[in-house]
């Protein structure tokens, strides 16, 4: 673990609504290659924490830099995955043209996706089992295949870093299982996954690092070493019993 | 003049042309861009633009006394764009939510633009007839300059949205992600909102500060109904304004003293109307026939799965049964045996039926189906 790179490197990081602070001089370092979850209670800024790194919303302070470089210069190498609730399913557009728009950020200013783009959408829907319903209105997919194709757009991003809010919130357990099953892979391709995650059962089971949030970072590390009683009891504040499989 | 004579005139009469040609070209814009803001949830942006346009027309004329059109026009896009930032200020650097902003400075632009229009009637000067025209428009006073300039107008917007149409249409479905894949969000929703404000202002002559919102939102929510792609919305959208535009001409040329911006809306209205029951997809009409059919075949699907159960305790699937054994329970009728037998899942012979191997299978199959989707 030693001489492991440190993907992503978020220094002094406090970031507020109006005046009542959301996240609080946050120091966190994403060792490469790990899956890891962001837990913590409601409103403890677990989504606020991505999307400030994201540069979604504008933090008072601090500075986050992907393999060493600020943010802004490395952002073809992070890809994100937001709530599937945030934006309007009834948007008139196919799946596959959704997917599409996981190649924009490489195509950039007013180029248009071509075959090689569309090439790369297929594939990606095909990872995620999407590939039969490609061309069905978004609006006519269930939660669990909305959330497919979201992931399935970020894939097409090809990034070394993603970020994902929530990928489990509303899909079923086949869903929960495919997802996982990708996240998985990607880890094993040496990619980077940070996941803001609900369900405390299985953070053991699906991760292999962790990090506490509750306004302030409580802890990070490896799932193993961390993820017990004495941290779930001071990011939630009561004394939080979960079974721990080892 | 009958709407025969009006198109009849069409082709000769230069002012009758041009105001058609205004007109057409005005709806196609509108019902072009309009789709944008009904895609944003901005239907409302568009009431509060044409409003707080009112008082820049207004200060244009104090200023320069001229009644030129173009000048009109600089004055209403300068006002329209003031309002349009002022309602973002109000939203972003406030609690306050975006209809009380869009309400706030809607009704106070107006009112600030309708006294400096009492004001102006006021003066002693007789250039100053006229201008209230603004409030629910006047196509009579289109000019083939005026028209031309739609059309530069028109044709500058078509351009600017084909150049940028992948971050138009990805802004419009995930303004988030957009930002994260490095484009700068700010500038496309700038870019759509001067669009907008441009067709506004375009509209305002010929349609009116009152109205000039319907020619924009209508169109599009017509459009909306027929299809599932955002290309063929714009495009649908951007013809349901023509016809609107030139339809709501033909009529109000050929009865007398009909002012030609409300019955544009009202045409308008019509295809919204039309479009909400009769389009196959999201249409009303359909819906209801749609949820009737579903009754009727779920209906033939309880009475097969009533003789499936019926066939499987014999060993010959195909053993006859009296049609009387089904009467004692609900939902089959002669019509629906009739169904079934088209299908192929049954014969009738007599007073007796036969569940075929096809319908059979078919049974069968809804007994799985369930555990086979998942």
């Amino acid at each position: 673990m030693d001489n492991q790179k440190i993907a992503v490197q978020i220094d002094d990081l406090t970031a507020a609504y109006n005046y009542k602070p959301v996240l609080w001089d946050i120091d966190l370092s994403v060792p490469e290659g790990v899956l890891m979850a962001i837990v913590g209670p409601n409103g403890a800024g677990k989504s606020t924490l991505i999307k400030a790194i994201l540069g979604i919303i504008k933090p008072i302070a601090g500075s986050v830099s992907i393999y060493g470089k600020p943010y802004s210069k490395q952002r073809k190498m992070v890809a994100y995955v937001p709530q599937k609730g945030s934006v309007d399913w009834d948007f008139p557009t196919t799946a596959l043209d959704v997917v599409m728009m996981g190649t924009y950020g490489s195509l950039g200013w007013i180029k248009r996706p071509g075959q090689k783009e569309k090439k790369i959408a297929l594939e990606s829907m095909e990872k995620v089992g999407m590939l039969a319903f490609k061309n069905r209105q978004i609006s006519q997919l269930s939660g669990g295949q909305q959330q497919r194709v979201f992931l399935a757009r970020a894939l097409a991003q090809d990034a070394a870093i993603y970020f994902m809010d929530e990928p489990f919130q509303g899909v079923d357990a086949t869903t929960e299982i495919a997802i996982i099953n990708i996240l998985k892979e990607l880890r094993k391709a040496g990619k980077t996954v940070v996941v803001v995650h609900h369900d405390l059962q299985t953070v053991p089971e699906y991760f292999d690092w962790v990090t506490f949030l509750n306004v302030k970072k409580i802890a990070t590390g490896p799932v193993k070493e961390i993820f017990n009683d004495d941290n779930l009891t001071k990011t939630y504040g009561i004394n939080y019993k979960v079974a721990v499989n080892k | 003049m009958s709407i025969t004579e009006y198109f009849n005139l069409l082709w000769d009469d230069y002012t009758l042309r041009t105001i058609t040609l205004g007109t057409a070209v005005l709806g196609a814009i509108c019902g072009m861009l309009g789709s944008f803001a009904v895609l944003r949830k901005q239907s409302l942006l568009g009431d509060a633009i044409s409003h707080a346009a009112l008082p820049g027309i207004a200060l244009a004329f104090l200023i320069t006394g001229a009644k030129d059109s173009g000048i009109l026009m600089l004055g209403a896009l300068i006002s329209g764009l003031i309002g349009t930032f002022w309602i973002r200020g109000i939203t972003s650097k406030t609690h306050l939510k975006s209809d009380t902003a869009l309400g706030l400075i809607l009704s106070i632009f107006f009112g600030f633009g309708m006294l400096l229009l009492t004001f102006i009637q006021k003066q002693p000067n007789a250039n100053q007839a006229g201008l209230d025209k603004y409030l629910f428009g006047q196509a009579a006073t289109l000019m083939e300059s005026d028209v031309q300039l739609m059309i530069i107008v028109t044709g500058i917007s078509l351009f600017v949205m084909l150049l940028f149409w992948k971050e138009f249409k990805i802004l419009l479905f995930d303004a988030d992600y957009t930002k994260t894949l490095g484009f700068n969000t700010k500038f496309i929703d700038v870019l759509i909102t001067f669009l907008i404000v441009l067709a506004i202002v375009l509209g305002l002559q010929t349609v009116g500060v009152v109205l000039m919102s319907a020619i924009l939102l209508a169109p599009a929510a017509a459009a909306r109904q027929w299809t599932n792609s955002l290309g063929t919305m714009v495009l649908l959208a951007a013809i349901f304004g023509a016809f609107s535009g030139v339809f709501g001409t033909a009529i109000s040329a050929s009865q007398n003293n009909l002012s030609t911006g409300p019955v544009i809306v009202l045409v308008a209205g019509v295809f919204v109307l039309f479009s909400f029951i009769f389009s196959p997809k999201r249409g009303l009409l359909f819906r209801e026939i749609r949820f009737h059919q579903n009754r009727t075949d779920l209906k033939l699907m309880k009475t097969l799965q009533f003789m499936y159960g019926i066939a499987q305790e014999h060993e010959n699937i195909s053993h006859p049964h009296a049609i009387r054994i089904l009467n004692n329970f609900h939902g089959f009728t002669k019509s629906s045996l009739k169904k079934l037998e088209n299908e192929g899942w049954i014969i009738i012979q007599g007073q007796q039926w036969a569940i075929t191997q096809k319908g059979f299978k078919q049974a069968q199959e809804m007994y799985n189906q369930k555990t086979m989707n998942e």
